[in-house]
């Protein structure tokens, strides 16, 4: 027995041995994100978020030279597709880290593989709550949905608000959304004065706008998938005159993510939105990572994917510098938990309990900031943890 | 009154995009998937000439239309005459191709992002009658689409053009031996249902959004409104928008419930009642 | 003297799989993928190819035939064979009822309807959200291992052969089934179908027939893809996945066993190469191909290896 033990000390030791020679090997980091297809522009964010860390950074981590594989599973959505990618990535690219995931189906599938094949998974988008608990070797550097939309409804409680029409797209994030945001307005004593849901894909809002502007509501709660709809909704919000008609509308911030505020344009003016992240948030962090961004990328404006892809990636280097370049997925997760840094949204940290992000998160307003549209922070909620878990 | 109003205003919209597939599909028989695309350009060169030339909007489209039926006769010329003859099957698969490189294109010129069109103040905002809310830009899609409509009828049905058009699809070879010009005949109608379509796309961005999966986002709907339509018909098209927007939005206001159904399930009823459709000439082959 | 080269082409072919094995053995996932994606192809050959009935919402089948097994592995019953069976039964329920609908009009309507049918059954599923997991995809699906034997593996061996063997069986079957009687008067029927009634065929009933069984080898695709990827997205349902669907089948050939799968080959291949090199952008390439192939090559693959046979032998 006593002989067994120190064979196994021995071959422990050897092994670490083995790993720190390793060390001097490139670490592959595996990026599965959809870069065409309807979410191209969320692939797009992120990649740019992760190269521009390794071009202000440098590209070494823990003294390993990072390799990025960027694998296009578009369209996003199709769970068979990444997991495949992510089969591919372990088993014939022999990467260390599974990272990106814009959409989540696509980390829902990926999770057992990361698990099976004892790889660290670091989630730079996905915002469904549960995302986090589909693996012990998964960590998230984005935000969850529950996270942002608990914030406005305090906000609106708190402002004056008392009754609020909820329009959500019709899909299991926009169920969450609504979920979330009824219980915590509920609670804080608001009223639902009416709730619809719309098709995911849908050209004319003329009718659920009519409806709000009949029931009368002090404000309107929002969530549809940023893009054509979110333009579309804003328009027809102007155009039907309902902010005239003092109802306000209040939405969680990816609504008006930068990406997309230039195409809604003036008719977001005066939004009110909980979010991470803005481009406008005052920081020499941001301030650097915001001229960086435009040196980098002049035809695009940093959002919150950028961010979740660039703070992904810093969390990787940081674990690597700790554990000495080993990516052990049991090593990297220990020291992935509670690691707290200062991201370009603000001061954020890794939850050691759920593996989630813990972050502020801000309440901001929609004004004309020189001549560009920006999300102005007006108040915060700090490091908030997701309800959605609790 | 107003979900009249609206379902009418929904209807045209869908009428202004899908026209032009009502000309190359309708008209010419031929399944061009890659409609979408003609209607993409449109609105990125609208976009373009708005927000970096300073065109102003109304100005832009008769530039749009014009661009846009270039575009089209230059395809015609050097592809899509090719395979007039060519089954239904093989032109779905040739048009699905255009549509990804036009995808691929717009992406690597304008990037994934959606593009921003403001709209003239002067085509802005609601005037208000004793129960009924006007939104200006709505009426003036009512406008434009009525005209183009009654245009479109007029000259297939009235005029010389039109009916050599009739003769020439119904049967090229008739129409050939009558003297009638088939090869310039068709490159102009074609020219015409790309113009069209890039017009439509124009006019649609500021509700439907632009970007560069514009031409499969919406391609159901095109597609709908031709079928429900009936082929060859633009009087067929022109009712079953209105049917189908008063439908969808009607619905979407008393029975938000049903959301996304109510478009497919008003189109597969009326396909069951009409499977020809409203005013379909023939059975498409 | 041609059937024997014929046949020894085809015994050439159902080599190549096995070969693969060795040789791509670091692909396993993507060629298992590969596999079940041609079973799906070959299911619209049974109806387009052979019976000329055009669909635009395949997808349909293979996304109900996707979470039949899905949710019954979730709700414990997790045999893989067993979810093939629920995924076929399934699907040739819901191909038998909407054939019906389906069968009426021209090529155009029969477009439409497919799509409308399969658009409404993807909002459904998209709003059962509590039952089918919505957009963010049915999770729990635990599959017991094959035959009590051999579980799923991380590397796809087992997924690799389970989806080839049941790809091979079902299109051994469909081989038997187009050179019968009964896939005989289906050729008819595409080539003439006002004078198959004369000749005493009951044209709707083998219309019906054929769409039923084209509906449940669609659902069968449908469970493999399930129960090899453990996970349904609702993305199984999709427009996409409906016409990306056609468009191997014409690639191939339609109206051809072998084209099916060959198509499904060169463009599963093709997608996985250009996306490879270049994954922003290689949609673009896809796209000239294809225009490509219409323009000098409009009989598919198997029309341009025929006339290459042809040539050589003369």
């Amino acid at each position: 027995m006593q002989h067994l033990k120190k064979t196994i000390a021995a071959a422990t030791l050897a092994l670490a041995a083995s790993l720190t020679t390793q060390a001097a090997e490139p670490v592959k980091i595996g990026l599965v994100l959809p870069m065409t297809g309807p979410f191209a522009a969320y692939g797009k964010q992120i990649e740019h978020g992760v190269k521009l860390y390794l071009a202000v950074n440098g590209d070494t981590f823990g003294g390993r030279k990072v390799e990025l594989i960027v694998k296009d599973d578009s369209p996003g959505t199709a769970g068979d597709v990444s997991k495949r990618l992510a089969q591919e990535l372990v088993v014939k690219d022999k990467v260390d880290i599974l990272a990106g995931f814009a959409l989540t189906p696509s980390a829902f599938a990926v999770a057992p593989v990361a698990t099976e094949a004892k790889k660290p998974m670091v989630v730079m988008n996905a915002a469904t709550s549960a995302v986090t608990t589909k693996s012990n070797y998964l960590v998230r550097t984005s935000m969850t949905l529950p996270q942002n939309a608990a914030p406005i409804a305090s906000w609106a409680a708190k402002n004056g608000i008392k009754t609020v029409f909820t329009l959500v797209a019709d899909y299991g994030p926009g169920y969450d959304a609504e979920g979330q945001f009824k219980k915590t307005f509920v609670a804080a004593g608001g009223q639902i004065s009416g709730e619809v849901r719309v098709p995911v894909k849908n050209p004319d809002f003329a009718p659920y706008l009519q409806k709000i502007k009949d029931t009368k509501p002090d404000a309107v709660f929002l969530f549809l998938p940023p893009g054509a709809e979110t333009i579309a909704f804003m328009k027809g919000y102007t155009e039907r005159g309902l902010a005239a008609a003092g109802i306000r509308l209040i939405a969680t911030g990816d609504l008006v993510d930068e990406d997309i505020l230039d195409a809604i344009g003036d008719p977001a003016l005066g939004l009110i939105t909980s979010f991470h992240y803005s481009e406008a948030h005052k920081s020499p962090g941001n301030k650097a990572y915001t001229e960086a961004y435009y040196k980098a990328y002049p035809k695009d404006r940093p959002n919150f994917m950028s961010v979740g892809g660039y703070d992904g990636m810093h969390l990787i280097a940081e674990v690597l510098k700790k554990t000495g370049g080993n990516t052990d997925a049991d090593k990297f997760i220990e020291a992935a938990k509670g690691m707290k840094w200062i991201s370009p949204r603000g001061p954020i940290s890794i939850d050691p309990a759920t593996r989630d992000i813990v972050q502020n998160i801000y309440i901001r307003k929609v004004e004309r900031v020189g001549n560009k549209l920006q999300n102005v922070e007006l108040d915060h909620v700090a490091d908030f943890k997701d309800p959605g878990k609790q | 009154m107003t979900v009249v109003f609206d379902g009418i205003a929904s209807g045209l919209l869908l009428f202004l995009i899908s026209v032009g597939l009502s000309v190359t599909l309708g008209l010419m028989n031929f399944v061009n998937l890659a409609h979408g695309a003609f209607a993409m350009f449109g609105g990125y060169v609208c976009v373009v000439l708005l927000n970096r030339l300073g065109v102003p909007f109304l100005a832009t489209l008769p530039i749009v239309f014009l661009a846009s039926a270039l575009l089209g006769v230059l395809l015609e010329r050097t592809l899509y005459r090719r395979l007039y003859g060519a089954s239904h099957l093989d032109q779905v698969l040739f048009s699905i191709g255009l549509v990804f490189m036009s995808i691929s294109t717009a992406h690597y010129f304008f990037g994934a992002q959606q593009q921003p069109l403001q709209l003239p103040p002067m085509l802005l905002g609601q005037f208000h009658l004793p129960g009924l809310d006007i939104g200006v830009y709505r009426l003036f899609l009512i406008v434009v689409g009525l005209a183009i409509a009654f245009a479109l009828q007029w000259m297939l049905t009235g005029t010389r053009f039109g009916a050599q058009l009739r003769a020439a699809v119904d049967n090229p070879r008739a129409a050939r031996g009558l003297g009638i010009d088939v090869d310039r005949i068709f490159v102009l109608t074609f020219a015409l249902g790309s113009g069209l379509a890039g017009l439509g796309g124009a006019l649609g961005v500021d509700m439907l959004g632009l970007d560069p999966g514009f031409p499969v986002k919406y391609i159901a709907y095109f597609l709908i409104v031709v079928a429900v339509g009936g082929s060859g018909s633009i009087k067929g098209s022109l009712i079953a928008s209105l049917i189908l927007g008063i439908g969808d939005v009607a619905g979407k206001y008393y029975i938000p419930q049903a959301g996304a159904f109510v478009i497919y399930a008003i189109m597969v009823l009326m396909l069951i009642v009409r499977p020809q459709g409203l005013f379909g000439r023939t059975a498409a082959k | 003297m041609s059937r024997d080269i014929s046949m020894r082409a085809e015994y050439a072919f159902w080599l190549l799989p096995v070969l693969a094995y060795f040789v791509f053995g670091e692909n396993l996932a993507l060629l298992s993928q590969i596999a079940i994606t041609a079973l799906f192809v070959l299911s619209l050959d049974l109806i387009l190819g052979y019976a000329g009935i055009i669909s635009l919402g395949h997808a349909a089948f293979f996304g109900l035939g996707a979470y039949a097994a899905g949710l019954l592995a979730k709700y414990g019953w997790g045999d893989p064979l067993l979810g093939l069976a629920a995924g076929a039964l399934v699907a040739a329920t819901a191909g038998f009822a909407s054939s019906f609908l389906v069968l009426r009009g021209s090529d155009l309507t029969r477009l439409m309807v497919t799509l409308g049918v399969s658009l409404m059954l993807f909002e459904a599923a998209n709003k059962l959200t509590d039952f089918t997991g919505g957009v963010d995809g049915l999770q729990g699906v635990e599959m017991q291992p094959l035959l009590g034997l051999f579980s799923f593996d991380l590397y796809s061996k087992t997924a690799y052969w389970y989806s080839l063997a049941v790809l091979f069986l079902l299109f051994w079957l469909a081989r038997r089934l187009v050179r019968s009687p009964f896939g005989l008067s289906l050729r008819g029927i595409k080539q003439n179908v006002t004078r198959m009634p004369a000749l005493g065929t009951p044209v709707h009933r083998r219309l019906v027939a054929i769409y039923s069984i084209g509906a449940a080898y669609a659902g069968v695709a449908g469970a493999l893809l399930t129960q090899t990827t453990q996970f349904v997205s609702l993305d199984v349902m999709a427009f996409s996945r409906s016409a990306e669907l056609l468009l191997i089948l014409v690639l191939g050939g339609s109206g051809n066993l072998y084209g099916a799968l060959i198509g499904t080959i060169v463009f599963m291949a093709a997608h996985h190469f250009l996306a490879d090199i270049n994954p922003q952008y290689w949609q673009f390439w896809l796209g000239a191909a294809l225009v490509l192939v219409v323009l000098f090559a409009r009989d598919g693959i198997m029309g341009m290896l025929r006339r290459l046979v042809t040539r050589g032998a003369q």
